[in-house]
């Protein structure tokens, strides 16, 4: 029994040692791919300082995979600066990530110039600056009245769009969304069910653009791609960022906002202010460093790693800083 | 668990809701009120008697014919387990690819969660009815026919409508997640929080509750009534 049980042994740890090396040998060529980032040439590496060690941050995201992405981006880049860092990624609505945030069980997370705009402070849509410093100018007095810094945006911004199938398209003649005025009453419109009351969504192609659609389907959010390609819906609401955008580029067709009605948002990082005091000047240098090499391709890319070929966020977001040279 | 501090500020805030108009969250738009909640409330029921109706029509006949032959035990009890495992919302997905979105997708989804149990529970009741009182029926010369549906049935009645409780506040709970696939329910006020609020959320969720428990207790009256008087006599005397 001794010797076969030795043997067995034996063989579990040459097994396992086989096992390991495979899975190492994944994690190199998964580097390479990289998370699209363009380089950045100069050292951009994230150093971890010494004085940052036992401070504890606890990052916080809504519950979508942009959020998740991005959520992870900031928590890896800022464990790299030598914080001691906890993610709390699935906080459902904005309004339940501001009460976190404010109630403390979260330090940070990252919200949108025009979601932090419209839902937070009350900014009817068509106010909302369509430049980004501007807009994330408009917030930091807001947020400063709650207790929170926000950091400068991100360069891109993500968007609620009117989409629909590439062909139908092409067959109706459409390109912006003033073109559907005569045609949208024979269309049926599907977003999520609170599209219906929002003024950045249904609400603000009927006031706005004075467009009546022949039905609204409210639909779960996952299924936005499914009602078009499955001709359940004319049109979709979709997301500017959204993966299906970056590998179906001729698929489908973004209809132009010509009245601006569904701003745009660009990332704007949301912390506490008692907690970024704490965590001193790396916080918002690393906070402003991670986000530099992100743009919409690149996002796109992103959440069509997560969405599509169903990697974790927490790999896709190593891939990109690595990429990126934020960290090694 | 301890309430939470406002608990009661909430749910004034929810009664409001229901019986008053109010602004939404953004304030775009009126929301609430009991003119949103009643039609609402009536998309809810008819969705839930569609799915009760379908899943009646296809588990009671199903039950009492496998019951009465004794046969398909293992089919009416996997058949009644596997139903209860399959999550909702995939289900309403995977439809979508084949009806499409809308009321009969989910009267479909509904139904397959209302079966399993009317399904089992018919086909236990069915078996047990009393033998003797099934060998004296076969005695007095009832066709086979006779003694499952005048016999058995009335027999398994109380059970049967069990099964059918279990079965109606499990698709007026499943309703609520019906806006996700294209019909309004009492669902959207908890699924829109950022148009209705917390005491929206809060709203809909006391008024699913509500339209369960008038339900269920109708349904239970409704069995007892239907429970034959020789099985209520039996009962009293054990």
């Amino acid at each position: 029994m001794n010797l076969d049980f030795r043997l067995r042994s034996l063989l579990a740890l040459l097994a396992a040692m086989v096992l390991a090396l495979g899975f190492a040998a994944c994690g190199d060529d998964d580097e390479d791919e990289g998370g699209g980032g363009e380089g950045g040439g100069e050292s951009a590496l994230i150093e971890a300082n010494p004085e940052n060690e036992g401070i504890q941050l606890t990052i916080g995201s809504k519950n979508f995979t942009e959020q998740f992405i991005l959520g992870e981006i900031y928590a890896q880049g800022l464990e790299a600066a030598g914080y001691t860092v906890k993610k709390d990624l699935n906080l459902g609505s904005e309004q339940i990530a501001l009460k976190a945030l404010e109630e403390g069980e979260i330090d940070a997370y990252p919200e949108y110039t025009s979601t932090a705009l419209t839902s937070f402070f009350e900014f009817a849509p068509e106010d909302v600056p369509s430049d980004a410093n501007q807009a994330f100018e408009e917030t930091t007095d807001d947020f400063e009245k709650l207790g929170l810094v926000a950091h400068p945006p991100t360069s891109f911004s993500s968007a609620n769009a009117v989409g629909l199938l590439a062909e139908t398209a092409d067959e109706l003649g459409l390109e912006s969304i003033s073109d559907l005025e005569g045609q949208s009453e024979e269309l049926t419109l599907a977003g999520s069910p609170e599209c219906r009351q929002r003024i950045d969504c249904l609400l603000g192609l009927q006031e706005n653009y004075g467009l009546e659609f022949g039905k609204f389907t409210p639909i779960d959010i996952g299924l936005r791609y499914e009602v078009l390609d499955k001709d359940d819906a004319d049109l979709s609401i979709l997301f500017t960022t959204d993966a299906q955008l970056y590998t179906d580029p001729d698929m489908y067709t973004i209809l132009e906002d010509d009245k601006g009605v569904l701003p745009a948002g660009n990332i704007l990082f949301v912390a506490s202010q008692e907690a970024a005091e704490e965590a001193g000047p790396d916080f918002a240098s690393t906070v402003e460093a991670v986000q530099e090499n992100l743009s919409l391709e690149v996002m796109q890319e992103l959440n069509s790693r997560v969405d599509i070929d169903k990697e974790k966020p927490e790999d896709v977001a190593a891939d990109y800083l690595r990429a990126s040279g934020y960290i090694e | 668990m301890l309430l939470p501090a406002g608990f009661l500020d909430s749910f004034s805030g929810a009664v409001d809701f229901i019986f008053n108009e109010r602004p939404s969250v953004e304030g775009s738009t009126q929301v609430g009120g009991l003119g949103q909640i009643w039609d609402l409330t009536q998309v809810h029921l008819e969705l839930s008697l569609a799915a009760m109706a379908a899943g009646l029509l296809i588990a009671l006949p199903l039950g009492i014919y496998l019951g009465h032959r004794g046969r398909g035990e293992f089919f009416a009890v996997a058949a009644g387990n596997a139903g209860r495992a399959i999550p909702e919302l995939v289900l309403i997905a995977f439809l979508i690819a084949f009806v499409g979105t809308g009321f009969l997708n989910l009267t479909i989804a509904l139904a397959v969660l209302a079966i399993p149990p009317i399904l089992t529970n018919t086909f236990v009741g069915i078996r047990q009815a009393d033998r003797t009182a099934v060998e004296a029926a076969r005695g007095i010369g009832m066709s086979e026919r006779q003694v499952a549906l005048r016999v058995e049935l009335p027999l398994a009645a109380p059970t049967i409508m069990t099964g059918v409780r279990t079965a109606a506040i499990n698709v007026i709970a499943t309703a609520t997640i019906a806006p996700l696939a294209g019909t309004l329910t009492l669902g959207d006020f908890i699924l829109s929080r950022n148009v209705y609020g917390d005491e929206g959320v809060l709203a809909g969720a006391i008024l699913v509750a509500l339209l369960a428990l008038a339900t269920e207790l109708g349904l239970a009256a409704l069995q007892r009534a239907m429970t034959p008087k020789g099985l209520k006599l039996q009962r009293a005397m054990s």
